[in-house]
């Protein structure tokens, strides 16, 4: 699962562009100028990781040895529609209302 | 109502000869499970909006989802069922996107560590060809919330002004389950398609692991296809042998019928395309039940674009050999071979048969035997009058005979009444009509209605003397041995007796008077 950022020794102006499009982040040119660089840092930082050797090293996602934590498939209290919607900025027949999205399927 | 204009598509028998198609099919499962896969809310289809959700199906910042151990067990039992490896440990991962019909910001689902890969599906098609579906992976996900789309003319996301989302849906446990390239089915490929769902649906039902309703979406189909030149037969080395075309997917495709006609659809439309000199793009297209064709969707996002991680609020999952062996001995038999077994049992004909499986009355006919009728008999009710008006309606049988209330034991009902004789077979017909009407079980019908056959030979004898009577050119034909004439006879003998006799008996004595 690695990213091709994170096999990337650099990072371009577009790519900052594109992750920022991606994160629905809104960057000013002056901030997607100083992102690549700052950017740039963190990803040389994990290129120095990454020559550690780890050969015969499984990687590790979870830092703890647990595996199979279930729940038995009984149901639990909701919160119900009134309280799920309190916290809505706005709400509509009982739905939560959310700006106009774009076709993206 | 689409608004967009139906692209060029090409007459199939023209894309046959210098095509070859490769489809590959995504079948998204929700498993009716009680509960959510990560969270205790109810996964019940239908209720109240928003009424079923909680800080983890929300997305609240703190919530900690927790896997439900049934849908696992779901998941390794579709994937054993699918001839499937499974896992000996593998993650859920986060799936990133932006869209308001998933609270967190991302689906968890599973990326390169699916709990089922490498299995098969033996598909049998019409005429008894079998094709092998190569299965590559069936993973646990969740599913999204519903989303309404206010403002647009037409209900569609294009044009609304804001939407309006419902969490009930979002969580509920998901199986993804992806075909390999399904190659060499040549011209049959949209049946073969049609064929493939068909069977995982009748595999999933006989599982008992979901609902495989498509008109309510517990079930739904994308449809991958794309076409390469023509180099052969369909399964030569040489037609196998040349890369595979650029592919689109169809979204929505959510009945078998429609799983057909899209994928054809589509064959015709690529084909048109590529003759032209023209080339495919990479995208997903919608699918219009009303207009039989596909419009263009988005871009298809590359996997990057999601940044797949694993989930770090989930712990691996690692099915231990013991529970999967387990599982395996819960398989139910094979729907395939379930249905052979039934046909000799029950002595059908291959039509017969072909028949029964195609109404989707194979368990209603299963339940009626066993509740007393004979199978020549729940075959011949089932597939009456109940079939012809959920054919009417667009419902499949189960779920119209259910909504009206309609059971198999209703139906062994009507038939122990004209077994026994109280009914012949057109009052059972009209003791059918009230039972379908809400009017009752058979047998309070018939009392209702007053339908029982006269009992009484004194009066049917009377009735069989009046009419001879009343026919001496018809009585002496059948003296003279035209025993067909007495078809006649009877008609008259049964409106004497208002309908309520029974025919056999009529005709048994016209006979023995006149001979």
């Amino acid at each position: 699962m690695t990213h091709r950022l994170a096999r990337m020794s650099s990072l371009s102006r577009d790519d900052v562009a594109h992750l920022a499009g991606l994160a629905r982040i809104e960057l000013s040119d002056a901030e997607l100028d100083r992102m690549v660089g700052e950017l740039g840092v963190i990803l040389e930082s994990v290129a120095k990781v990454q020559q550690a050797p780890t050969d015969g090293v499984a990687p590790m996602s979870h830092p703890m040895p647990l595996t199979n934590v279930t729940r038995p498939d009984v149901v639990r209290p909701t919160l119900g529609a009134e309280a799920a919607l309190a916290g809505a900025p706005e709400a509509e027949q009982q739905r939560f209302s959310v700006p106009r999205i774009l076709d993206e399927d | 109502m689409s608004t967009a204009t139906a692209d060029a598509v090409m007459d199939y028998d023209e894309a046959m000869a210098k095509f070859d198609p490769v489809m590959g099919l995504e079948v998204h499962v929700e498993l009716h499970t009680a509960t959510k896969m990560f969270c205790g809310c109810p996964a019940e289809f239908g209720a109240e909006p928003n009424s079923q959700v909680c800080p983890v199906c929300l997305g609240l910042p703190g919530a900690l989802p927790v896997v439900n151990e049934k849908a696992v067990e779901s998941a390794i039992r579709i994937g054993l069922a699918l001839n499937c490896e499974i896992a000996e440990w593998c993650r859920f991962a986060r799936k990133n996107y932006f869209y308001p019909d998933m609270p967190k910001n991302f689906q968890t689902s599973q990326y390169d560590e699916p709990i089922a890969y490498n299995g098969h599906l033996d598909v049998e098609l019409e005429d008894g060809t079998v094709y092998r579906v190569e299965i590559e992976r069936a993973h646990m996900e969740e599913d999204t919330g519903k989303s309404l789309h206010i403002g647009g003319a037409t209900g569609r996301i294009h044009g609304a002004d804001h939407s309006l989302v419902d969490y009930n849906r979002a969580g509920i446990p998901l199986i993804e389950i992806v075909t390999k390239p399904m190659t060499g089915a040549g011209e049959r490929a949209p049946e073969v398609a049609k064929a493939y769902v068909s069977a995982l649906r009748d595999l999933l039902r006989a599982l008992d692991v979901s609902d495989v309703k498509m008109e309510q979406g517990s079930m739904r189909c994308d449809a991958n296809v794309s076409l390469r030149a023509k180099a052969g037969d369909p399964t030569s080395p040489e037609q196998l042998a040349v890369p595979l075309g650029t592919r689109t997917e169809t979204k929505n495709v959510n009945s078998l019928r429609s799983v057909e006609r899209a994928v054809r659809y589509e064959i015709s439309r690529h084909a048109a395309i590529l003759d032209g000199g023209g080339s495919i793009l990479q995208e997903t297209r919608h699918w219009h039940e009303d207009t039989g064709i596909t419009t263009s969707g988005r871009v298809k996002s590359d996997a990057e674009d999601y940044r797949y991680f694993p989930e770090p609020d989930l712990v691996p999952v690692a099915p231990t050999r013991e529970l999967v062996e387990a599982l395996r001995g819960t398989l139910p038999e094979n729907p395939a071979a379930r249905r052979k077994r039934l046909q000799s049992d029950w002595g059908y004909s291959d039509l017969e048969m072909r028949d029964v499986v195609n109404a989707g009355a194979v368990e209603l006919i299963e339940q009626t035997v066993a509740a007393g009728a004979s199978a020549g008999a729940a075959k011949k009710w089932w597939l009456g009058e109940p079939s012809r008006r959920a054919n009417a309606e667009a419902q499949d049988i189960v779920t119209y005979a259910a909504g009206l209330g309609l059971t198999p034991a209703h139906i062994a009902e009507l038939d122990g009444l004209v077994v026994s004789g109280r009914l012949n077979d057109s009052m059972a017909r009209q003791v059918l009509d009230g039972v379908l009407a809400g009017e009752g079980t058979p047998t309070a019908v018939a009392d209702a209605r007053g339908l029982e056959l006269v009992q009484d030979d004194g009066a049917l004898e009377a009735a069989v003397d009046k009419v001879i009577e009343a026919n001496p050119d018809v009585a002496a034909k059948i003296r003279d041995g035209k025993l067909q004439a007495a078809g006649a006879l009877i008609g008259q003998v049964m409106k004497e007796m208002k309908g309520q006799a029974d025919a056999g008996k009529a005709r048994e004595l016209i006979l023995a008077k006149l001979q």
